[in-house]
């Protein structure tokens, strides 16, 4: 870079500056600010608000220019200080007040408004303007997010660029023009992007707010702290943003590496489940009356004598633990030590939704390399709704960059319209799908072209891991040299798995340790932080599994389905409450804040793993969360760091057997809205649930003879579920599907789950007409 | 109100076919829906959106835009008078009198048989001929109070019918392009070389 750079000279002193670099932004870096509203390094430059005029001379003397939208040139001088400088800023700022409410004491912006801050630091301090304002309806509703003050706009094209640029969400628009332009939706038709919250964050004015942070502080009452978001295991930078020990917001942080900046709404808004009213408080012990609360000292007892018990009679192969990607590196490392140390092999972080962790063996990409990669393959859920910052970073690899998407899909997803290749596949014969591509000499070509990163994860929840596994391994072996991006979704899920849960032997892992409880051969069923009765895909088997299992010891921040009927409750901390660190889908280490103080007594999930296992016997040898990260950083996950552990990349054969009477494959997925506890326990994003339906081709439903809605009947050979269907013609007519852990109005009844059988490569079913 | 007809979705995908970009059909698209119905309704947006692929939101911002979109039903015939420096000089109040009390309704209004829509608009571009107004945008110049009753009175018995069509049409005759005789959409980023009749000109061809 640095031999090609450019000298400019800003306000008397010369700096360098990145070729094609804006003015605005080489001043910057030089420490020269330029006031802007418009301007978003994010964003491309669109030169609306004008505020960022400055004297710009390229030798043919000095001319007010937009410095956003002039890239720097050799010999360039630029005063930013100079009286025109100032006197043309100041008209700007006059003229954007002309129609801004001053409304300042009562506008959520106040004190952390670029408007206001620029109006007093490059502002004329006095309006000439004495007519009166334009005004619009105070704020009105563009989702059920987001609220839009018009009076106060500045018509900065930030919100807009955002939605049409970076989301390709461009349901917000400027409509009309001259005085009378604003913002504003299609009529009935919302803003309901799934990165809406990003333009309350990017508004320089108070126009755009989120509902959930709506007059709920002030900013310089707010306490701050950088954290990492663990929503999914993208792995956002954000800053918590607290008051009065009540978590009330979280803003994204650019960080070059991950997010750039952007959340995902689900992300951004999911902290009011912190302070949820399901919260666990206090120890809970299942009595004949009930869960009775209970202190530490007993339930800890309870625990440590169940595990004895067990361990005496049945051996260390009759405790299984499931769970643990939802905490920090910390607790699965502690989880992970006592499990090694009582000699307890059955852990797994994933509930069957997941992929083995054979998958953290292929040679790793990070998010930067696939972001630059000239090949993307996509064999992977629909990013947009399980990793949607991943969604962002890639779109705009396609989009702004080079990078061409191969995808493999059985469904369509966020990224078809960005996808060079967009191919279709059955319930699991991704396989041949794969083998047929590749045979395509433009294919070859492409893939040959530069490097390759696939981006693997579990596409079809009703296809089983080890038949999507195997399409994996088919497609690595025949691209050389390609790497993987790892799209498993859960929050820690890759820090969990490299900590040391990861099952020790395919035996091991989540559907053995079911299994097994459904047989009786599980004495105790520790449930870290999961719940499988809502998460795992076979339904029945959950079901059997938490009735067959002799005790069930639950480790969690939220009553859950599986919670209810456990013998043991012990009240773990959330994020926001705990310090340490997680681990992103690349590798990443980042940290992780404690911001409040946990509801009631509750600790996490590393101090009980610490403290069973000093009532059993054993010392882990640490006692503080500082002690775990240094171990930690010994085996290479220090904050910062991107940690690789190897795995063993050996996987079972798989056959599929051919269509039998079932005929339609059977393809389910998450959705970025779903009736998980952290969604569901947060009031702004419960009611963005869909509901649960099957999406099928049209003509599927005219052959059926009923409409759009009514109930059709999804039988496999495991189960039947009823469910309402809803047209999609994105979908083949061999195909349907169906969004995972929807919330129904009567458990069990309509839950696709019923029908997927964890031991079958591939689910099929029949619809029927319900009549 | 309606999506655009079968006939006009043809038609519509026709000039979709004319362009590279499916999006730059948006505007001609506009007028066909304007055509349609005399406005340009909100289903009919959707529908644009949907042949185009873009977001209702977006035809809605681009179609705001423009003056002569109408997002709302205006009369058969929309009168729009002059109000501007020379018109307003030579009478344009007048006029505007003269068309409220014939019409009995306010400018801005429509009248109660949906025939009517009366608007002032500004410089119209005839200034030598003021003061002016248009039917449809069909001129009428250096008129009298006199002459606008008279022109309301033949718009009402449809003595003009020939010369001036309903609102929302652009021209009664339709260019049409055969399949057979069009160039063609070109993708811009598959273009190589300059176009043929720059080429042409720089052998001193044709100039």
């Amino acid at each position: 870079m640095s031999e090609q750079s450019v000298e400019i000279t800003v306000n008397g002193k010369t700096i360098s500056a990145e070729p094609g670099e804006m003015v605005i932004a080489a001043a910057e870096r030089a420490g020269e600010f330029i006031p802007r509203f418009c301007y978003h390094p994010r964003m491309s430059s669109v030169g609306m608000c004008r505020q960022c005029l400055v004297e710009i001379d390229t030798g043919r003397g000095p001319m007010l220019q937009p410095s956003c939208m002039v890239p720097v040139s050799p010999g360039m001088t630029v005063d930013t200080e100079s009286d025109t400088t100032k006197q043309a800023q100041e008209g700007i700022l006059e003229l954007l007040l002309a129609n801004h409410p001053l409304d300042c004491p009562v506008c959520d912006k106040g004190g952390e408004c670029p408007l206001q801050d620029q109006a007093f630091s490059h502002g004329p301090g006095e309006s000439r303007y004495i007519e009166e304002k334009r005004h619009y309806e105070k704020p009105i509703d563009i989702s059920s997010l987001i609220m839009l003050d018009r009076e106060r706009c500045v018509l900065c094209d930030r919100c807009t660029r955002f939605a049409d640029e970076v989301a390709g969400d461009p349901l917000i628009h400027f409509v009309e023009r001259g005085n009378a332009t604003q913002v504003m939706t299609y009529p009935d038709e919302p803003f309901s992007s799934h990165f809406s919250g990003n333009t309350a964050q990017i508004c320089p004015v108070g126009a755009l707010t989120a509902k959930p942070y709506r007059f709920k502080a002030r900013p310089w009452d707010l306490e701050q702290a950088n954290s990492t978001c663990t929503s999914c295991s993208v792995g956002c930078e954000i800053s918590v943003h607290s008051s009065r020990d009540r978590v009330l917001r979280y803003q994204g942080i650019d960080n070059d590496d991950v997010n750039w900046g952007w959340l995902c709404d689900r992300g951004r808004f999911n902290f009011e489940s912190i302070h949820a009213e399901g919260r666990v408080t206090e120890p809970l012990i299942k009595t004949a009356d009930g869960h009775q609360a209970t202190s530490w000292n007993a339930a800890m007892s309870i625990t440590t004598e169940l595990l004895n018990e067990s361990l005496a009679s049945a051996g260390a192969s009759s405790i299984g633990v499931i769970g643990g990607s939802r905490g920090t590196n910390e607790d699965a490392w502690a989880w992970a030590q006592l499990c090694t140390a009582l000699g307890i092999e059955r852990h797994d972080p994933q509930l069957g939704d997941g992929l083995p962790a054979a998958l953290l063996g292929m040679p790793r990409a990070t998010i930067r390399d696939m972001a630059s990669a000239a090949t993307v393959v996509l064999l992977a859920p629909d990013l947009k709704e399980e990793l949607p910052v991943l969604y962002l970073r890639l779109r705009d690899a396609v989009v702004n960059g080079s990078t061409r998407i191969i995808e493999f899909t059985p469904t369509g997803s966020g990224l078809t319209r960005h996808a060079w290749r967009s191919i279709r596949h059955g319930a699991g014969d991704a396989g041949s799908v794969i083998s047929a591509t590749l045979a395509d000499a433009d294919v070859q070509a492409q893939l040959s072209s530069g490097p390759v990163v696939v981006v693997a994860g579990r596409g079809n929840l009703a296809t089983s891991a080890d038949v999507e596994f195997a399409a994996l391994r088919q497609l690595m072996t025949a691209v050389d040299g390609a790497t993987v991006l790892p799209a498993l979704r859960r929050g820690n899920v890759v820090g969990a798995l490299q900590a040391g849960l990861a099952p020790t032997t395919a035996a091991s892992d989540t559907t053995s340790t079911l299994t097994a409880a459904a047989n009786g051969q599980i004495e105790v069923l520790v449930l870290l932080g999961s719940d499988p009765l809502a998460d795992f895909p076979d339904r029945e088997l959950a079901i059997a599994a938490l009735n067959g299992a002799g005790r069930v010891v639950s480790i969690t921040g939220h009553m859950n389905a599986s919670t209810v009927d456990a013998d043991v409750v012990l009240p773990a901390a959330v994020m926001s409450e705990k310090t340490g660190s997680t681990t992103n889908l690349e590798g990443r280490v980042a940290p992780v804040a404690k911001k409040v103080n946990t509801p009631g007594v509750a600790r996490a999930d590393w101090m009980i793993a610490v403290e069973l296992a000093d009532r059993l016997g054993h010392d882990l040898g640490v006692s503080s969360v500082e002690g775990i990260s240094e171990q930690l950083t010994s085996v290479g996950a220090s904050v910062g760091s991107v940690w690789n552990v190897p795995f063993e990349t050996s996987a079972p054969d798989v056959n599929v057997a051919p269509k039998g009477g079932y005929d339609v494959d059977l393809i389910v997925s998450r959705v970025m809205y779903d009736g998980g506890v952290a969604t569901a326990s947060s009031p702004s994003l419960a009611g963005l649930a869909n509901g649960r339906a099957v999406a099928v081709n049209p003509a599927v439903l005219e052959q059926l003879g009923i409409d759009s809605g009514d109930m059709v009947r999804l039988v496999s050979e495991h189960g039947s579920a009823e469910l309402p269907a809803c047209p999609d013609d994105r979908l083949d007519r061999d195909t349907a599907w169906v969004a995972f852990g929807q919330p129904g109005r009567e458990s069990g009844f309509g839950d696709v789950r019923s029908l997927i059988s964890s031991s079958a490569p591939v689910s099929r079913i029949r619809i029927e007409r319900v009549s | 109100m309606a999506r655009l007809t079968d006939e006009n979705v043809t038609l519509a995908k026709e000039i979709i076919d004319r362009y590279p970009r499916a999006k730059s059909a948006l505007i001609p698209l506009l007028h066909i829906a304007q055509e349609q119905d005399g406005w340009v309704t909100d289903e009919a947006m959707r529908h644009i959106a949907e042949l185009i692929g873009v977001t209702p939101a977006e035809v809605l911002g681009t179609g705001t835009f423009y003056e002569m979109f109408k997002f709302e039903p205006v009369g058969k015939y929309l009168i729009n008078v002059c109000g501007t420096m020379s018109c307003a000089l030579l009478g344009a109040d007048d006029l505007m009198h003269a068309a409220e009390e014939e019409l009995g309704i306010h400018e801005g209004g429509t009248t109660d048989d949906g025939l009517f829509t009366l608007h002032r608009a500004e410089c119209q571009a005839a200034c030598t001929e003021a003061p002016c107004l248009q039917v449809n945008y069909r001129y009428r110049f250096r008129t009298t109070p006199v002459e606008v009753r008279q022109l309301i009175s033949d718009l009402r018995s449809g003595r003009l019918d020939d010369e001036i069509p309903p609102h929302g049409t652009l021209a009664r005759v339709r260019q049409h392009i055969p399949a057979d005789k069009g160039v063609g959409a070109v993708d811009p980023s598959q273009v190589t070389s300059p176009p043929e009749w720059i080429t042409a000109s720089a052998e001193g061809g044709a100039s």
